[in-house]
């Protein structure tokens, strides 16, 4: 389970940097986001809520049957957009409606 | 590295934890008082604890016709009796109070025409919990007398004469002046102490030992550190041989109550046989069915969501994304939708933790703890199975009015007997010398060279100890006494390599400590597993040389660390309408 951030879409907020609830996401020597310890994201996706320049994506281990798609949040409003890059380029939207409950 | 710098900080009230217990307990503590709280919260409080991506419904609510009696009768039946029915009843008359409370802050609930919440079967609710956290902390955030300390990771209580004076730990970051980095060290000096860090994951070897090692059930930054603290102070614990173990869907370990309960699905063999009912419902019985289908040549075991609709297919991807969203991640990049393919399931990596089984702190019905001012709440405190998100909350209030009531008390004492005592001059204590020595213990770790085994390396040994000879996974959660006696000799050498681990940073020395926390849990466990000789919960404590249960252990098993080494307590159980206080 883990993140991938790309260093270009990365503006050095550090917001990433204080919600992980591991802590295991550090700056570089540029100020950069980066993730120091891979294996020990628990796939919350806490950093990836939090960050408005859509910089980083979530990814499923091989070992846990990921076959290379990254999954990104947008916030709108009271909307989150959930874009699933497919390796084939395509990408796969879901918007979530904060104000709507679960349907179960 | 060294930590060069220190705090010494005094509030009245401490909340070890800013999970879902201990941000509730910092507003009913400034709804009741104006007392000073200080939460030291190792993460951040916003996304920290269980419900960082979130919480699919309320799954512990008192619905319409239904009284908390009733579901003091369900946790019963479900941990065969083995609870604290006193616990139990206090916790469930809270339920609704919170769950309104947490509407006012902006939770969003699902209501019917009638403006009444829907229902989701005899005990949940519908909501979308996505925020929950946020939510929560943004209420903490505000309140004017309460302190975030947040990364800053507690190791140690101060206990004296069994009474809690305050508590230390470190910053997780450094600060550099003129070129040069230090840590911090805090000492918390309190009148009364919460501990409320959650439960402990990473005990045993997971369910996918390789990259993805913590794409698991349960936090794994909770890593049993409010259990070791309490047991090397001497507080009694309670059932932690009663582990959890949970069932969930396969590689991304998601929930698998929201399928079940959502559209109904059945759990089935890879012949399509429902198996459920051939083992019985209690959450134990349907971890152990899947298991022995496993081992009876029947697996692997799923949830039969094939021929669900379209509307269903999308409703349950969308309720994923707002708690696990790996598992939407999953079926979008295997091109197939649950209605296409059944959703394969396996059971977890055994955890303790009391917010789901009954381990944890020996708590009176006050949430007191056997050490005098020390309470505890969530899934750190035992004898109250099945309080999940709003359980939590309850015991985070109830802990909160008590100090506050002794607080008050203390206050009204102080002023007739014309005595004015500060905390400073309570603490007569040797706190600070301890500290001093704490910070050297501190700095030894990260000025260690001669370490011989990483953390990570003696983390890794220590699972696989526990899977082998403690009932993990590998042994499809059963053990014998042979097999605990052996875990008990490998985990106390572990203990020792782990006095030797070395550290670059402050955020290494966290984990140095989480590695201690963790072999001091796996020890009392290994004691509680021991000393329950019958087999009442099949896979969660599932011993092959007492294979049957007996009325003989309708009793708890609590132990206490006594000169070094874990005494097992039995206990007699405490029934409805009963009230149970500490006599110490």
């Amino acid at each position: 389970m883990s993140i991938i951030i790309d260093k270009e879409k990365c503006r050095k907020c550090g917001k990433c940097t204080q919600v992980c609830p591991g802590s295991l996401i550090k700056k570089d020597e540029d100020g950069k986001a980066f993730i120091k310890y891979p294996k020990d994201c628990w796939g919350c996706c806490s950093c990836i809520k939090e960050c408005q320049f859509d910089a980083i994506g979530l990814y499923l281990g091989a070992d846990i049957g990921g076959m290379g798609s990254s999954m990104t949040v947008k916030s709108r409003d009271h909307f989150l957009d959930w874009n699933i890059h497919k390796t084939d380029g395509s990408t796969e939207t879901i918007i979530i409606d904060k104000k709507e409950s679960n349907k179960y | 590295m060294q930590i060069k710098k220190r705090e010494t900080l005094n509030t009245d009230i401490l909340i070890i934890g800013g999970g879902t217990a201990g941000c509730y307990a910092a507003l009913t503590i400034a709804e009741k008082s104006g007392y000073s709280v200080l939460i030291a919260e190792k993460a951040n409080i916003k996304r920290s604890g269980c419900l960082a991506a979130g919480v699919n419904a309320i799954n512990a609510y008192i619905v319409e016709g239904r009284k908390p009696e009733d579901y003091v009768d369900y946790a019963k039946k479900d941990a065969d009796g083995i609870v604290r029915e006193d616990l139990l009843l206090t916790m469930s008359e809270g339920l609704n109070r919170v769950t309104e409370k947490m509407e006012k802050l902006g939770l969003v609930i699902l209501k019917d025409e009638n403006g009444k919440y829907v229902a989701r079967g005899n005990r949940n609710i519908k909501i979308n919990g996505e925020n929950i956290k946020p939510i929560l902390a943004d209420a903490v955030k505000a309140l004017p007398d309460c302190t975030i300390l947040n990364r800053v990771n507690i190791t140690d209580f101060y206990v004296e004469n069994n009474t809690i004076c305050g508590a230390y730990g470190f910053s997780i970051d450094e600060t550099e002046e003129n070129g040069e980095k230090s840590g911090t060290a805090y000492l918390i000096k309190a009148k009364k102490v919460l501990c409320a860090t959650g439960g402990a994951a990473g005990l045993y070897r997971p369910n996918n030992p390789g990259f993805s090692r913590h794409k698991m059930w349960y936090p794994p930054f909770n890593t049993g550190a409010g259990y070791a603290m309490g047991i090397n102070a001497g507080a009694e614990m309670t059932t932690f041989e009663m582990r959890f173990i949970a069932l969930r869907c396969k590689d991304t370990i998601a929930p698998t109550g929201t399928i079940a309960q959502g559209v109904g699905a059945k759990q089935v063999n890879s012949k399509g046989e429902i198996y459920e009912t051939k083992y019985g419902l209690t959450t134990s019985q349907r971890v152990y069915g899947t298991v022995m289908e496993n081992i009876e040549g029947r697996g692997p075991c799923y949830l039969r969501t094939e021929g669900i609709s379209k509307a269903q297919d999308e409703s349950l991807k969308k309720a994923y994304l707002n708690m696990a969203p790996s598992q939407t991640l999953k079926w979008i990049e295997s091109g197939k939708n649950p209605s296409e393919q059944n959703v394969e399931i396996e059971g977890t990596e055994p955890y303790v933790v009391g917010g789901h089984t009954a381990s944890g702190y020996w708590v009176d019905t006050e949430r007191r703890t056997t050490i005098h001012n020390l309470f505890a709440a969530g899934d750190v405190a035992g004898g109250c199975p099945q309080k999940y998100v709003t359980g939590a909350m309850v015991e985070g209030e109830i802990a909160a009015e008590t100090m506050v009531k002794e607080l008050d008390a203390q206050k009204v004492s102080e002023t007739t007997e014309d005595k004015k005592v500060n905390n400073e001059n309570d603490v007569v204590c040797g706190i600070d010398k301890a500290f001093d020595e704490k910070v050297n213990e501190y700095n030894r770790i990260l000025n260690n060279k001669d370490c011989v085994y990483t953390t990570e390396q003696l983390e890794d040994a220590m699972q696989k100890v526990m899977d082998a000879y403690a009932g993990g996974i590998g042994s499809h959660y059963q053990f014998n006494e042979k097999q605990l006696e052996l875990a008990k000799e490998k985990i106390k050498k572990l203990q020792e390599l782990a006095e030797n681990v070395s550290a670059d940073d402050c955020h290494e020395l966290m984990f140095a400590y989480e590695l201690k926390e963790r072999l001091t849990v796996c020890l009392t466990l290994i004691e509680h597993l021991k000393a329950r000789k019958e087999t009442r919960w099949h896979s969660f404590d599932e011993n092959l040389d007492y294979p049957e249960k007996s009325d003989e252990w309708l009793k708890y098993v609590n132990s206490k660390k006594v000169d070094g080494e874990i005494k097992i307590i039995t206990r007699q159980l405490v029934g409805r309408g009963e009230s149970y206080e500490h006599n110490n």
